[in-house]
């Protein structure tokens, strides 16, 4: 096995997010190493890369693309190199977060490589590999932990090189099997799906659910080693057709409501637009992210990208504050994945508390102004 | 120009979702379907570029079982022009749909593609990324703003991505995939209703198309996601401060 990582990276450093995918690579076999693909422009991107290849003791390559190209995370090209490089280096895994990066640019990259990839998977079961189809013996399929296992059942020697064995006199094909879970229908189910096809298994993972354990100084590797892609076969075909205009962030000051560790939201009772500045004083206080439910921003308390829910973001957060939320399904789905949640509603019999580690039965505007009172200052 | 939008048949938004007993999958069966909610803002976001006058024609596309055409007439009441209903009877990958779209748009030549940014049955975000890479197309997906300019054949795209919004400038003919902010679908009239029963729908299959759908991912179960432990209900706000700082360690 060998896995590519599509990387981020901001300021010269590669974003943490992105190291997540290297831990999803890790579940996915020991013995998988790791090549980095970093693609921008500029000191920056080299600086990255440098830092890249000492961060993590799995990475042991790290693939640097350095082009005009990739200055801005523009799907047309990044979806070209990763074809290019996979058809170098064929990679049996390739793996990016599940962040809008990721997902706009892997299942493009996907296309081109005529396979299908799943998205934001949230656990790997492990590698296996099976027998797909046994012609006359009777066995239709059959699992085994891993290839050389069943190489030495049928031939008593030990091999993982080989795609295809006879058994029988039968040519028979093993095939690589990942099994991966992902939540559908927002969350309300887990779905777990066997990759059976061809090289590579492209995956999104979510950062949340593949957290990167602190890497002690002296398990650092001694550095992978840095190349640069060879980008001369990189046609230009749909490159070039989509332009960067601008990138405007909305830099309230606050962290991103998608990776923030403390969420604070607020529900129709809030009752107006004024009175949700008490959830964002709140939010300021604890260092968190603002989030809405549906009914608070259809009442225009709040613009739509603060939504939390099935239709809006995905939140899992350590701390999860939900003032005055009734907990409507479609909005559990979007934040019951948090750590810690806790509830503060009036009426006692609201379905949020079902779902609360800690609930207050109480008027948020007497819970509010306390609590901004007497919580810490946030350090 | 013409406009091509596909549209998918869901378990309604407002269902709560049963899954089967042998694991299999999510009960469909005697549930109310309906047009998954991303596919309306992409065919409302054709329909108001066709009513500026930028665009002649929207055409609806679904894909699955005979049923698949309820979400179709959906379509035509909402205001789309007439269908195209690919039967398959098996669930398609997001690789086959995209196959069997590229082959409808060697057929009809549209100067754009809306689709939903994802479906909220599998809500696998991918359908709208891989069509514009089989199409060798530009793609502005999650889009929140679009605005077409003829003369130049460009659409400019407000995208919502981690952290605020980007915009691009994309060539046409493209792709675009739809987020929650971009419009807010119309309702069919009854008037529209009827009307949308003459509309013709033209049926083809994926081998008439010549696609191959074969799936390289199966299902091997579908499970309740783990339950929450109730938690406890608190008498005050010291208490809960206490609870979060010394108990849960979160503050």
């Amino acid at each position: 096995a060998s896995t590519l990582v599509l990387a981020e990276h901001e300021g010269g450093s590669i974003k943490a997010q992105s190291l997540s995918a290297v831990v999803a690579a890790n579940s996915l076999s020991q013995d998988n190493p790791v090549s980095l693909l970093l693609a921008g422009s500029g000191s920056s991107l080299h600086q990255a890369a440098e830092k890249a290849a000492t961060c993590h003791p799995s990475i042991s390559q790290v693939l640097v693309a350095d082009s005009e190209e990739f200055a801005y995370p523009l799907a047309e090209p990044w979806a070209k190199l990763i074809q290019l490089v996979q058809l170098k280096g064929d990679y049996s895994h390739v793996i990016a977060t599940s962040d809008s990066f990721g997902k706009n640019i892997l299942p493009r990259a996907a296309a081109l490589l005529d396979v299908s990839p799943v998205t934001d998977v949230v656990d790997i079961n492990g590698p296996r590999q099976f027998i797909s189809y046994i012609p006359d013996t009777g066995i239709r399929y059959g699992y085994q932990e891993t290839g050389q296992a069943l190489h030495q059942k049928y031939f008593g020697v030990r091999s993982t090189s080989t795609s295809w064995l006879l058994v029988k006199g039968h040519r028979v094909m093993i095939l690589n099997c990942v099994e991966v879970c992902r939540p559908i229908y927002a969350g309300n189910a887990l779905c777990t799906v066997r990759y059976t096809g061809a090289n590579p298994c492209m995956l999104t993972v979510r950062s949340t659910s593949f957290p990167v354990p602190p890497i002690s100084v002296d398990s650092k590797s001694g550095g992978a080693s840095i190349s640069e892609v060879d980008l001369s076969t990189l046609d230009e075909d749909s490159v070039g057709k989509s332009r960067f205009m601008k990138l405007s962030s909305q830099d309230t000051g606050r962290p991103d409501l998608g990776s923030a560790k403390i969420v604070v939201t607020g529900g129709r009772a809030l009752k107006s637009a004024e009175n949700f500045k008490m959830i964002e004083k709140l939010a300021e206080k604890l260092g968190a992210a603002v989030g809405a439910t549906r009914a608070a921003v259809d009442a225009g308390f709040v613009p739509n990208d603060l939504q939390v829910g099935q239709t809006g973001k995905i939140v899992a957060p350590e701390l999860y504050m939900a003032f005055g939320v009734s907990g409507a399904i479609q909005h559990l789905a979007g934040m019951k994945d948090s750590k810690i949640i806790v509830a503060v509603n009036k009426d006692s019999d609201a379905p949020i508390f079902q779902v609360a580690d800690y609930g207050l039965v109480g008027d948020l505007f007497e819970v509010i102004p306390e609590l901004l009172e007497k919580l810490p200052e946030k350090k | 120009m013409k406009i091509m939008v596909a549209v998918k048949r869901v378990v309604d938004y407002a269902v709560k979702i049963r899954i089967k007993p042998d694991k299999s999958g999510v009960e469909t069966q005697n549930v109310k379907m309906s047009m998954n909610p991303f596919c309306e803002i992409a065919l409302e976001e054709a329909l108001k570029i066709k009513e500026s006058g930028l665009a002649k024609e929207v055409v609806a596309v679904t894909m699955g079982p005979s049923n698949c055409v309820d979400t179709l007439r959906t379509g035509l009441a909402m205001g789309a022009d007439r269908g195209i209903h690919v039967e398959a009877a098996r669930d398609l990958v997001p690789l086959s749909v995209a196959k069997v779209l590229k082959k409808l748009v060697e057929v009809e030549n549209p100067g754009l593609l809306i689709l939903g940014k994802q479906a909220i049955d599998d809500d696998c975000n991918q359908t709208g990324q891989m069509i514009a890479g089989l199409l060798g197309w530009p793609q502005g997906t999650f889009a929140s703003k679009v605005v077409l300019d003829k003369e130049k054949r460009v659409a400019t795209v407000d995208r919502e991505v981690d952290g605020g919004l980007e915009t691009l400038c994309l060539d046409l003919p493209a792709v675009i995939t739809t987020d929650l902010r971009l419009n807010q679908p119309r309702y069919a009239t009854l008037p529209n209703i009827m009307k949308a029963k003459s509309k013709p729908i033209k049926k083809y299959t994926p081998e008439e198309l010549n696609v191959e759908i074969k799936s390289d991912l199966e299902v091997v179960q579908v499970t309740e996601p783990p339950k929450r432990k109730a938690g406890v209900i608190l008498s005050s706000v010291d208490e809960l401060i206490d609870k979060l700082k010394n108990e849960a360690h979160v503050i």
